[in-house]
C-alpha cells in the first residue's frame, strides 16, 4: 500500500518543472535567429542585476519581446487545454475526451469570433472590451459542451461512441458556420484564420497575460478541489454518491471551470488539438491516475508539450512557421486512432 | 414529576430504542414513472420492517418484484413517494452524500472502472467520506483499510490490479471497500450474482461473520432461496411490487406461498442446520 502524500506529489511536480525550464530554455535558444547559450546566460544574469546597459540588443529584441511571451503563452495555454482535457475525460467517463476532439475548442472559436464581430457595435470600457472576447470562447465552449453531452445520453447513460461521434459532428457543423462568418466578413477580422489551426504567434497585450493566468489559477484550483470526487466519478456516478460524492455540485463545479479553460485557451491561440488527450494519457502511463497527481502534472505537462511543439513549429520549416496545432495534430491524432483501437478491441 | 425528568426519561428511553431498532422502513411506497403525465410503469406498495444490529436481512424475490428498489430507497437514493426509512433515528434520504455514505455502505452488483487501480486504492476510496478537504489518506485511513481488506480474506490481493483479479476475489475487494467506510447498515445488491457456489459460501459465511462482530445491520438483496434461508434472519418476501410476508425463514418458507411467488414447482424441507431448504423440482423452467 502506497497512499499519495503531499510530499510525493510536490516531487513529482518539481522534477516535471525541471523538464519544463530546460523545454523552456531550449524554446528560447533556437528559432529564426539562434542565440548562444553563453550570451543567454550572461544577459540573464545583467537582467537580474538590473544591469540594463549592458544587456545585449539580440535579448531584448527577440527574448524578451518575441520569444518569452510566446513561451509564457505556451505555457498557459498548454497547462489549461491540459486540464481540461483530464476534467473532461472524468466528467465524461470517457478517455477519449478531448476539448478539441468534442468541438468544445470549435465551440469557444465561434463564441470569440461572435464577440469580435459584436464587439464594433457596442461601447464598453477597454477592460470589459478586452474580456468579451474571452467571455465569448467561454459562452461558446460551455454551449458546446451542453450539446455533445445531450447528444452522447442514451437511456440516461453517456454512450462513449454516440458520444466522441456528436463531438466530431458538433465540430465540423461549427467550422462550417466559421468558414461561413468568415468569408462574409473578410477585412474585419483579419488573421481569423489561425482560429482553425491554433497558433501562439499573435502578439498580445500585456493585461491578457494577467487575465490568463489568473483566471487559469482560478479554474484549475476550483477543479483540484474535486480532485478525489473525481477518483471515484471514474466508477460510475451512482458509486460516487454511494460513497458520499455530491455529485451534482462537482460535476457543475468542473463543467464550468474546464469550459472557462477551454475559453480562455482558445480565445487567445486558437483550436489546438490533443493536448488535453495526449498529456493525460502520458501523466497517467507515469503517475497513475488519481486525480490528485494528474491535474497538477497534466497541467505542468501540457505546459511542456505545447512550448515544445511551438519550438518545433517554429524551428522546423524556418524561416516560415508551421501553425502549433498542425504540430499536435500530427502527434496526437494517430495517438487518438490507436486509442480508440485498443478500447473496441 | 417536573417536565425535566420527563425529558431525560425521554431521552433514555429513544436511546433504548434506538439500540435495539437500527433500521426502521415504515409504510414506504415508491411509483415509477417515465413522465409524470403517464400511469406508473412501477409502484412499490407500502413496506415495513425493522432491523437490529447485527441481524441480516434478505430481500427476496423474482425479478421485477421491485428489490433493487426498495434497497435504493433504503440506500437514500430515491425519496419514498410515501412513508420513511429511519437509520438510528434519521431519515435516510436527507442526510448529505457524505453524512450518508460514513452511515451507509452500497455494494452494487459490480464496480467498472475507467482506468485501472489497484486494489489498495480501491479500498481507500471507501475512506473517502470520513476524509478531510483535500483528503490526502492518513495513517488512520490506511489501518482501516488494511483491517478491511483482511477482515475479508483479502490482504494478499493488496497490490494486485482490479481487472487482473477473478470475480470472487474481485467482490471481496468490493465489499471491503465497504467495511472501510465503517458503517452502520451495508447494503447488497446481489452480490453473489456473478459468483461460483464456493465464492458465493464464501461471501456469505464471512457476512455472517462481520455481521456479528462489528454489529452491521445488513440488508442482502437476493433471488438464491438458499442462500437467504441459510444466511439470513428475516426474509422481506417481494412479489410485483407487493411485499408479501416479512418473517424469519422457517415462517416465509412454505411450499405453496414459494411456489406462487417464483412460478415454479418446488419442495421445502428442513435442513441439517435446521433452516428450510428449497428444491426446484428438475424438468420445469425455472
Amino acid at each position: 500500500m502506497r497512499p499519495l502524500t503531499l510530499r510525493r506529489l510536490l516531487l513529482q511536480c518539481f522534477a516535471l518543472l525541471v523538464i519544463l525550464f530546460v523545454v523552456v530554455v531550449i524554446a528560447i535558444k533556437f528559432g529564426a535567429v539562434p542565440v548562444s547559450l553563453y550570451a543567454l546566460g550572461r544577459d540573464l544574469w545583467n537582467v537580474l542585476l538590473h544591469q540594463r546597459t549592458n544587456i545585449s540588443s539580440d535579448y531584448v529584441l527577440i527574448i524578451q519581446n518575441i520569444r518569452l511571451p510566446r513561451i509564457l503563452l505556451g505555457i498557459m495555454v498548454g497547462a489549461s487545454l491540459s486540464v481540461a482535457g483530464t476534467s473532461f475525460q472524468a466528467l465524461l467517463r470517457n478517455p477519449l475526451a478531448d476539448p478539441y476532439v468534442l468541438g468544445v475548442s470549435s465551440g469557444a472559436g465561434l463564441g470569440a469570433i461572435l464577440a469580435l464581430i459584436v464587439e464594433p457595435h457596442v461601447t464598453l470600457s477597454p477592460v470589459f472590451a478586452a474580456l468579451l472576447t474571452p467571455l465569448g470562447a467561454f459562452l461558446g465552449a460551455a454551449a458546446t459542451v451542453t450539446v455533445v453531452y445531450l447528444l452522447g445520453r442514451r437511456e440516461g447513460q453517456i454512450d462513449s461512441t454516440t458520444l466522441l461521434l456528436g463531438g466530431v459532428i458538433t465540430a465540423s457543423f461549427i467550422s462550417a458556420i466559421i468558414m461561413f462568418l468568415m468569408s462574409t466578413l473578410t477585412g474585419n477580422l483579419r488573421g481569423l484564420s489561425f482560429w482553425l489551426m491554433g497558433d501562439l504567434s499573435t502578439p498580445l497585450q500585456k493585461s491578457v497575460y494577467w487575465f490568463l493566468g489568473i483566471g487559469f489559477l482560478g479554474a484549475s484550483g476550483a477543479i483540484y478541489t474535486t480532485a478525489s470526487d473525481l477518483n471515484l466519478l471514474l466508477a460510475g456516478e451512482k458509486e460516487a454518491m454511494h460513497l458520499g460524492v455530491d455529485v451534482p455540485r462537482v460535476r457543475l463545479v468542473v463543467y464550468i471551470a474546464a469550459s472557462l479553460l477551454t475559453g480562455l485557451a482558445v480565445s487567445v491561440s486558437g483550436a489546438i488539438g490533443y493536448v488535453g488527450l495526449i498529456v493525460p494519457h502520458v501523466m497517467r502511463l507515469i503517475f497513475g491516475s488519481d486525480h490528485r497527481t494528474l491535474l497538477p502534472t497534466a497541467a505542468i505537462g501540457g505546459a511542456i508539450a505545447v512550448v515544445f511543439a511551438d519550438t518545433l513549429a517554429r524551428t522546423v520549416v524556418a524561416p516560415n512557421e508551421l501553425a502549433v496545432g498542425a504540430v499536435t495534430a500530427v502527434v496526437g491524432a494517430p495517438l487518438f486512432i490507436y486509442l480508440l483501437r485498443r478500447r473496441l478491441a | 414529576m417536573s417536565p425535566g425528568s420527563s425529558h431525560a426519561r425521554h431521552l433514555a428511553e429513544a436511546g433504548r430504542l434506538a439500540n435495539e431498532i437500527r433500521l426502521s422502513v415504515e409504510q414506504v411506497s415508491y411509483a415509477y414513472s417515465a413522465n409524470p403525465a403517464q400511469a406508473p410503469l412501477f409502484t412499490l406498495e407500502a413496506t415495513s420492517f425493522q432491523a437490529r444490529p447485527g441481524e441480516i436481512v434478505a430481500i427476496l424475490g423474482p425479478n421485477a418484484s421491485g428489490k433493487s428498489t426498495l434497497l435504493k430507497l433504503i440506500a437514500g437514493a430515491l425519496a419514498p413517494l410515501s412513508g420513511r426509512i429511519l437509520l438510528n433515528g434519521f431519515v435516510t434520504h436527507s442526510l448529505t452524500p457524505r453524512t450518508r455514505a460514513q452511515r451507509i455502505a452500497v455494494v452494487q452488483q459490480e464496480s467498472r472502472l475507467l482506468f485501472p487501480a489497484r486494489a489498495w486504492e480501491f479500498v481507500l476510496q471507501g475512506r473517502h467520506a470520513h476524509g478531510r478537504s483535500l483528503r490526502f489518506e492518513s495513517e488512520d485511513d490506511i489501518i482501516i483499510a488494511k483491517n478491511a481488506l483482511a477482515q475479508v480474506g483479502a490482504a494478499d490481493l493488496s497490490d494486485r490490479w482490479m481487472d487482473q483479479i477473478s470475480g470472487g476475489e474481485k467482490q471481496r475487494v468490493i465489499l471491503a471497500r465497504a467495511l472501510a467506510q465503517q458503517p452502520l447498515l451495508l447494503l447488497l445488491d446481489e452480490p453473489t450474482l456473478h459468483l461460483d457456489i464456493a465464492a458465493q459460501i464464501g461471501l456469505l459465511d464471512a457476512l455472517r461473520r462481520l455481521a456479528a462482530a462489528n454489529r452491521y445491520t445488513v440488508v442482502v438483496v437476493t433471488h438464491e432461496l438458499n442462500l437467504a434461508a441459510e444466511y439470513a434472519d428475516q426474509v422481506v418476501l417481494m412479489q410485483r411490487g407487493r411485499c408479501l410476508r416479512v418473517g424469519p425463514p422457517i415462517n416465509i418458507y412454505q411450499r405453496e406461498l414459494l411456489e406462487q411467488v417464483f412460478q415454479t414447482p418446488l419442495t421445502v424441507e428442513l435442513g441439517s442446520s435446521g433452516r428450510p431448504r428449497v428444491t426446484v423440482l428438475a424438468g420445469t423452467e425455472t
